[in-house]
């Protein structure tokens, strides 16, 4: 079992939340080419090590978190809110 | 390589077994071959089979950075099947399953191919009319395909759940043509009927780089030196995305997620065809191994990962799976779990494709149907590699069919790799 500590509830078992993606996909603007969108729904890094990736507290708080995870050993250095505004929200609250 | 027959049986049965020579040999890597397959598992065997055997191409080799079928050859669930819909994908598998009728004589290997039926439960009228239309489309290509009624079914499969199911089953939809294998055979006998041909297959070969010429790959750096192909073909799923990285190639349409498998002690024949129940979220396979133990798996882990090892609420929910079908599995033990890593693609279909290198070449992406396309793959791979042109049947199984907008997605899932199963 992975365990996720959500900003929100606290240290939860993965088995709570739902696997969303790739965090760092920049989508294009709505004018931009065929190429860049294709590029941006379909094609991933894959990386095999550290990533950045998005994690759907779906039976919690139902917020989503970025969460940094290696795809190899699956420790997790650091969780976030994906919405950097409730970040700093989060912090004032500590 | 001594043939296996009756009479080399007999003879070596009078001779203390003593006649038999090596499957295949151990061969120091030469410098150039015409083509180097990277990767051992069934698909670069079959690949570099049917190079020697369809096209005369027998300077080949295959580098494995294990050892052979131990990657996701030795972690499936061994099913065989072709009820696909989509074009392409029928005609591929559909030739891939007659391949496999006749693989055992083809390689001289018995690969225990058993055509035991494939028995697709459904609960709900809506669920029996979408497999209609699947089955329906097979039946028009010639394939084997029918429906069984809740009648038929009792009298075949008289041990499932019918009486306090949360979901009734009502019928099952049927391949009676499918079945399935015994995965370590078919890499043996691959291995073993390629390096009659000439194909020298390298094991503990580990690729650690590429050196580029002119736009092409000139030579492999690996940990057994450097090995020059005319062409290279990848056929490493799992792994492709880092070696399409290495290769300084950037993104592809894939990501990696693992899938589990089980096996239970041995027991007594209780299952003579492999049964799939999918319904309310579940995902459950199952059938009997010769050796008496029920093989089953179910979804993946539902998060990427490169780990070959499974997690636990994954086992919790194959099991429970397996009690909502099969009550009387409720006190049989498990033996073994493991996960193999699976090239998950954003359609659920896989690659045969030419990529930006012209003498390098794509075989990945095959979701959770890698065991069934060996024979077909490596068919389709090696029909690709010699002509430099892609057959009918895998022409638009390319990377650019994203872009062109046609994508060949079987369930309709759209582009995330996990939703494919």
């Amino acid at each position: 079992m992975i365990r996720i500590n959500c900003p929100y509830c606290g240290e939860r078992d993965h088995s709570e939340f739902s696997y969303g993606g790739d965090a760092t996909i920049n989508y294009p603007s709505l004018d931009a080419s065929e190429k860049e969108w294709t590029e941006a729904i379909f094609f991933r890094k894959n990386i095999k090590g550290f990533q950045f990736e998005t994690w759907h507290h779906s039976n919690g708080c139902r917020m989503w978190l970025v969460v940094e995870r290696s795809t190899v050993t699956h420790e997790i250095k650091s969780v976030k809110p994906c919405h950097p505004n409730l970040q700093k929200v989060v912090e004032n609250n500590k | 390589m001594t043939k296996f027959n009756a009479w080399n049986v007999i003879k070596n049965g009078l001779n203390g077994q003593s006649y038999w020579t090596r499957q295949w040999r151990d061969p120091e890597p030469k410098s150039i071959y015409d083509v180097v397959i990277i990767g051992g598992g069934l698909h670069g065997l079959a690949t570099a089979y049917y190079l020697a055997k369809n096209h005369n191409i027998k300077n080949v080799a295959i580098l494995e950075k294990g050892w052979i079928g131990g990657g996701n050859a030795g972690r499936n669930t061994t099913i065989v099947r072709s009820n696909y819909m989509m074009p392409g994908n029928h005609e591929f598998y559909e030739h891939s399953l007659k391949l496999w009728e006749n693989l055992s004589h083809e390689l001289n290997y018995n690969v225990m191919f058993s055509q035991r039926a494939h028995v697709s439960l459904f609960h709900s009228p809506g669920a029996k009319d979408s497999v209609s239309r699947i089955y329906n489309i097979m039946r028009l290509h010639g394939t084997d395909a029918e429906l069984w009624d809740l009648k038929t079914l009792k009298k075949k499969i008289p041990h499932l759940n019918y009486h306090n199911s949360r979901f009734p089953i009502l019928g099952a939809a049927v391949q009676k043509r499918a079945g399935n294998a015994r995965h370590d055979a078919v890499a043996w006998g691959y291995a073993r009927a390629a390096d009659t041909l000439g194909v020298d297959i390298l094991q503990n070969c580990e690729v650690t780089g590429f050196t580029r010429k002119n736009g092409n790959i000139e030579s492999i750096q690996t940990s057994r030196g450097i090995i020059k192909g005319k062409k290279i073909g990848f056929a490493v799923a799992g792994n492709t995305s880092m070696l399409w990285q290495m290769a300084e190639l950037g993104n592809l349409p894939i990501e990696s997620h693992k899938l589990q498998a089980f096996v239970s002690e041995a027991v007594k024949p209780l299952l003579d065809q492999v049964v799939v129940y999918g319904v309310g979220g579940a995902h459950f396979y199952i059938s009997q191994s010769d050796k008496g133990s029920m093989v089953f798996g179910g979804d993946l882990d539902w998060y990427k990962s490169y780990a070959q090892r499974g997690n636990l609420p994954m086992v919790q929910d194959v099991a429970e799976a397996a009690m909502a079908i099969f009550p009387s599995l409720g006190r049989i033990r498990l033996l073994r779990h493991w996960a193999g890593v699976m090239d998950m693609t954003m359609d659920g279909s896989f690659f045969i494709c030419k990529t930006p290198i012209s003498n390098l070449y794509l075989n990945a992406g095959w979701n959770y149907g890698g065991f069934k396309a060996s024979p077909a793959s490596g068919w389709y791979f090696a029909d690709l590699i010699a002509n430099e042109s892609p057959h009918n049947y895998v022409q638009n199984h390319n990377l650019e069919r994203f872009e062109k907008g046609i994508n060949i997605d079987e369930r309709g899932a759209g582009p995330d790799p996990k939703l494919h199963g």
